[in-house]
């Protein structure tokens, strides 16, 4: 499905850019982004590098796993393909309790923490396993307490009461939420986004 | 104390806390704090770079896409049809940007905000809008990437779904309290 998204977004930007005669800055923007992109990966390099440090530690003295039961009874019901005490859950729940406080720095770490532990217990390295397009919903959908860049603009422009939003924002984001949960468990029945069964042994298909 | 002021003060003492706790409790239970924490820090810098490609994709795709002026096209298109559940035309493009670019929506609420007041419906509904998701394309390319995932399944279209969730609970929301 990426991959028509992606090829639509190009081709349309191309076509519609050439009607309008905005090719030009189409071209811009392409280069612009690309450069974007890597000035947001490497941006990641010293947080990602600290927060890995520090799961590693909380992972020895065995606290991501205490975390981990902490969630067990919510966590078997929303992946209920991830062992009780996986350190992944540990890592998921850190990253949502990170973007609840708006702290975005340390949310994207985090995730990238507990997607690396998915990985490990899915079977095909190349396709997302269910418990990741659950946890990437519930990311996507994610609630934060206080949306404060957003207040913080209100109030630059002359607000008469900036935090407002809050409540608003807050109900909004716990409805994507639910939703982002629901559509994941439904959705993978489709048989068009059922997984594959994982390889036997042998398997050379072409192009994995 | 009001409910924003905890929750401030929440935000600031959560990492420093994580920061001490963590490494204190590591070391009550006899882990060598500093060398696990080197051990687990080295993949940092890899797991950083593997996103690049990823993101330089979807991020060149989405930038083409907003310079061609093909969002307006796409919002003028649909106006018609977001006008019967009450979306303002203004607050349009907002929503529909939102699943492809944070920095993108948040400049085009605050132009909103500066055209209509901050306190005007439509720049209240784009405050209320811009927090109500994440962006979830880039969401999906730095998650995916970082493991290496390419076949994404219903990764998307979950996403997409929860975002147009998000977008018309805003909307209601807003309506029901400023409307």
């Amino acid at each position: 499905m990426l991959n028509w998204v992606w090829l639509g977004l190009v081709a349309v930007a191309v076509v519609v850019g050439a009607l309008t005669g905005r090719l030009d800055a189409v071209t811009r923007a392409a280069f612009d982004s690309a450069r974007t992109a890597v000035e947001i990966a490497f941006g990641l390099v010293g947080i990602m590098t600290l927060w890995l440090g520090v799961m590693k530690v909380g992972e020895e003295a065995g606290l991501v796993r205490g975390l981990a039961r902490l969630i067990r009874p919510l966590a078997r019901r929303l992946f209920p393909d991830v062992p009780a005490d996986h350190p992944a859950l540990g890592a998921m729940l850190l990253n949502i309790a990170a973007s609840w406080l708006g702290l975005g720095n340390a949310a994207t770490p985090l995730g990238l923490k507990a997607m690396d532990e998915l990985q490990k217990l899915n079977p095909r390295k190349d396709t997302a396993s269910d418990a990741m397009v659950t946890f990437l919903a519930l990311n996507t959908a994610c609630i934060t307490l206080v949306p404060a860049t957003m207040i913080a603009v209100r109030a630059t422009l002359g607000s008469a009461n900036p935090t407002e939003i809050v409540l608003p924002t807050i109900l909004a984001s716990a409805c994507a939420t639910v939703v982002a949960a629901t559509a994941a468990r439904l959705l993978r029945r489709l048989p068009a986004f059922r997984t594959p069964r994982p390889p036997a042994s042998g398997d050379d298909r072409e192009g994995a | 104390m009001s409910f924003s002021a905890v929750a401030q003060l929440v935000s600031t003492w959560a990492i420093p806390l994580l920061l001490l706790l963590i490494p204190l409790l590591a070391a009550v239970r006899r882990v060598k704090v500093y060398e696990v924490f080197v051990e687990g820090a080295k993949d940092g810098f890899t797991t950083a770079v593997k996103i690049i490609p990823y993101l330089v994709g979807m991020l060149v795709a989405i930038g083409m896409f907003r310079a061609s002026g093909a969002m307006e096209l796409l919002a003028s298109a649909l106006a018609p049809v977001t006008g019967l559940i009450g979306l303002p035309s203004e607050a349009l493009p907002v929503a529909l940007l939102r699943p492809f670019s944070g920095s993108g929506t948040l400049a085009l609420s605050t132009e909103l905000m500066k055209t209509h007041g901050p306190d005007s419906f439509v720049g209240r509904l784009a405050s209320v809008m811009y927090g109500s998701t994440e962006t979830t394309f880039y969401v999906l390319a730095v998650y995916f990437g970082a493991v290496g995932v390419t076949r994404t399944r219903h990764a998307v279209a979950a996403g997409l779904v929860a975002d147009a969730a998000g977008l018309l609970a805003a909307l209601l929301v807003c309506r029901a309290l400023f409307g």
